[in-house]
């Protein structure tokens, strides 16, 4: 008994520092990320690799699950007479949480297990050591263009989502369950506030890309370095950022004032 | 770095009572040794006893727990502030066991980069200081080839001329002869001489190469138990039975021994 | 540094096309409006407003010329709302507002009936200036109390006259909102 409190006290003491560490790497690289070298054309690759290579999954996703609350919210809102106003439902459950939720879900397994993996590889290989013979900081060469690219496209790909999502779930609420289109397009529009419903779906998606973004950096410069270690990084991103995620969505839900 | 600085001005380094402990493995216990200046060091000795730790520690990528590592007789680089480090490091170039070449970049930006970091060169001056080098170390028609491309010797080439184009005091060399087939070997050997006697530079070599070894070390430290044994190649061949004991060894290993 | 021309292209194309989500989630999807209408501030007070929320929308023969600015409870115990209008509107002095639901329940908005212009004591512009107070108010309908005087009502048709009681869903309670 007393060795497993001890267990969990030692834990907990580890837990603390490795969240310690975890601030002060987020601290140097965004400061290492403001001054200049700016990497202009790294990140513009690196904004293809998050970004633009993401976009399939994302707009795939996207409609597939407009289509299914397309769908579960007709039969639902059927039973109060009340199937016009499906545009208004599909509309607000993308733009408030699905939409950024789910798209830094997808994005943190597609994109940031793949940062964190490709960073924790340049590690075993050494690649960072030798930037840092060459006196280049490895946070301003390698990690602050990859931060700022999933911060950016993050936003824009969970916005792209949620469109996507409105127009699934007017293929399927409209053209296959043959609902009113007009009524769909106008509820939507009148229930849709920026101020309170899109405005806080794009600041979850930036909080979401700021949190994946230094999660797989992170965990792509503390990597063992070992075949082992990259595996290690890449999942131990993906379990990080999605649970990140999650709690934080209740968070800015619970303070947006929802 | 500006272009006249053309002679480099070598480095001595000198290591004093290094300890360094990780976990239960004592890797070094009061090293002591000293690294000539402008001449070829090869730190040798059997798998684990430190080779890389103490040429990490020199490029200052890690700290010895105790003891010092003085160069030109006046700075410790392990007690060296980040921007101490980075001044340091300017005057240092290290060619990496893999050749730690980016690999997401061709050998041409790979080269060039500490050029497009450091100086104010236009981009037909890194040209031409680039293409010097890769001819220095006998590579050709690589510019927009990428890393993963090359042959082992080729990526070895490449990590070299990366360490040498900012004109080095100090060049750091980790396993240079690694993976390598004899000739590709005996051509490497040859160029780190040529590369010694041309740029002047201090050199230090890790190796358990033992024929190479003997081949291009003036200057010989053998690491062994945490301690170093160090002085002129022929005289300690000569003179210490360990050391001539080890050279024997690595010659025909003793398989049954079962050491490292 | 050399990367395909391919890439930034692509990487500008996502960009544009992310922005241009962006702006559309917003501006026609969410409502909003870089600047818009508006310019003219004038106050009208209501007994209820109902749901009446801050920026909701002030229409003319159902044409949107503007949106709520605020909402603040008077000294007197009325709703005194802030309007934000066009500036180029020229509504007569005597032009009443009216709170009204976008179907029945949807969500709120101010009507303007322009008046017909009579004279409001002979001095003074004839159109709402910035800072004038509308006279004629209506308020929004609770469907709750239209409800609880419809039984009411039926209560009194049946010889029951003049009590006030309260309808099985409660009515005198003062619930202002739906």
């Amino acid at each position: 008994m007393a060795a497993a409190l001890r267990t969990l006290g030692a834990r907990s003491i580890e837990l603390l520092r490795d969240l310690g560490r975890f601030a002060l790497f987020s601290l140097r690289l965004a400061v290492a990320g403001v001054q200049p070298p700016w990497r202009g054309r790294r990140l513009i690759r690196e904004i293809y690799d998050s970004g633009v290579l993401s976009l399939v999954i994302v707009c795939i996703s996207g409609i597939a699950v407009g289509a299914v609350l397309g769908l579960q919210g007709h039969n639902t809102l059927v039973r109060f007479g009340a199937e016009e106003n499906l545009g208004s439902v599909v509309g607000l459950a993308l733009i408030r949480e699905l939409g950024p939720v789910l798209t830094s879900l997808l994005v943190a397994g597609r994109a940031g297990s793949a940062m964190a993996a490709e960073i924790a590889s340049m590690v075993v290989t050494e690649q960072l050591d030798g930037l840092r013979m060459m006196s280049v900081d490895p946070l301003d060469f390698v990690g602050a263009p990859k931060a700022l690219a999933m911060v950016i496209s993050m936003p824009l790909l969970a916005t792209l989502f949620t469109l996507f999502g409105i127009f699934g779930g007017y293929l399927v609420g409209v053209v296959v369950l043959g609902g009113d289109g007009g009524s769909y397009l106008s509820t939507l529009q009148d229930s849709v506030l920026f101020s309170e419903d899109v405005a806080g779906g794009l600041l979850k998606g930036g909080v979401f890309g700021v949190l994946v973004a230094l999660i797989a950096t992170y965990r792509g410069f503390t990597a063992q370095p070992s075949s082992a270690g990259v595996s290690a990084a890449a999942t131990s991103t993906v379990v990080i950022a999605s649970v990140a995620t999650l709690v934080s969505d209740y968070f800015i839900t619970a303070l947006w004032g929802y | 770095m500006d272009a006249a600085h053309a002679v480099a001005k070598p480095i001595e380094i000198e290591a004093q009572g290094l300890c360094y402990t990780r976990g239960t493995r004592v890797i070094m216990d009061d090293l002591t040794c000293v690294f000539p200046r402008g001449r070829i060091s090869v730190l040798a000795g059997p798998s684990g006893s430190g080779k890389t730790t103490l040429l990490r520690m020199i490029a200052c990528l890690i700290r010895p727990d105790r003891g010092v590592l003085r160069i030109d007789g006046e700075a410790d680089l392990a007690q060296l502030g980040s921007g101490a480090v980075r001044a340091f490091r300017r005057r240092v170039g290290m060619l990496f066991q893999g050749g730690a070449l980016l690999d997401s970049m061709s050998v041409f930006d790979n080269v060039a980069l500490p050029l497009r970091e450091h100086s104010e060169l236009g981009e037909a001056q890194i040209r031409d200081e680039v293409h010097r080098v890769f001819e220095a170390v006998g590579l050709e028609a690589v510019d927009e080839l990428l890393p993963g491309q090359l042959s082992g010797g080729m990526v070895k080439r490449a990590g070299l001329a990366r360490a040498l184009i900012e004109k080095p005091d100090l060049l750091l060399c980790d396993e240079p002869f690694s993976g390598l087939d004899p000739p590709t070997v005996r051509r490497i050997e040859e160029l780190l001489q040529h590369v010694n006697q041309s740029v002047g530079a201090t050199m230090l070599i890790t190796s358990h190469h033992s024929e190479s070894t003997r081949r291009i070390a003036d200057h010989l430290v053998l690491l062994l138990d945490g301690a170093a044994v160090s002085g002129e190649t022929d005289a300690l061949l000569q003179d210490d039975p360990r050391v001539a004991e080890f050279f024997a060894e690595s010659a025909s290993p003793a398989i049954s021994k079962g050491a490292s | 540094m050399r990367e395909s021309p391919r890439l930034e292209i692509w990487v500008g194309a996502f960009v544009l096309i992310g922005l241009a989500a962006i702006a559309y989630l917003s501006v026609a999807i969410g409502g909003l409006s870089a600047g818009g209408p508006g310019g003219l501030e004038i106050i009208a007070s209501f007994d209820e407003i109902g749901g009446l929320k801050s920026r909701a929308r002030v229409v003319v023969g159902g044409v949107k010329v503007g949106q709520v600015k605020s909402v603040a409870l008077a000294p007197d115990f009325r709703a005194r709302v802030t309007l934000d209008v066009d500036r180029r509107l020229e509504l007569p002095t005597d032009s009443s507002a009216s709170i009204l639901t976008s179907g029945v329940l949807g969500d709120q908005y101010i009507a303007l009936e322009p008046g017909g212009g009579e004279d409001m004591g002979g001095k003074g512009p004839k159109f709402l200036a910035a800072g004038d107070e509308i006279q004629y108010t209506q308020g929004a309908v609770i469907l709750e109390r239209l409800i609880g005087k419809l039984i009411q009502n039926l209560g009194s048709d049946s010889s029951k006259t003049d009590e006030s009681d309260a309808g099985p869903d409660g009515t005198t309670s003062e619930e202002g909102s739906q």
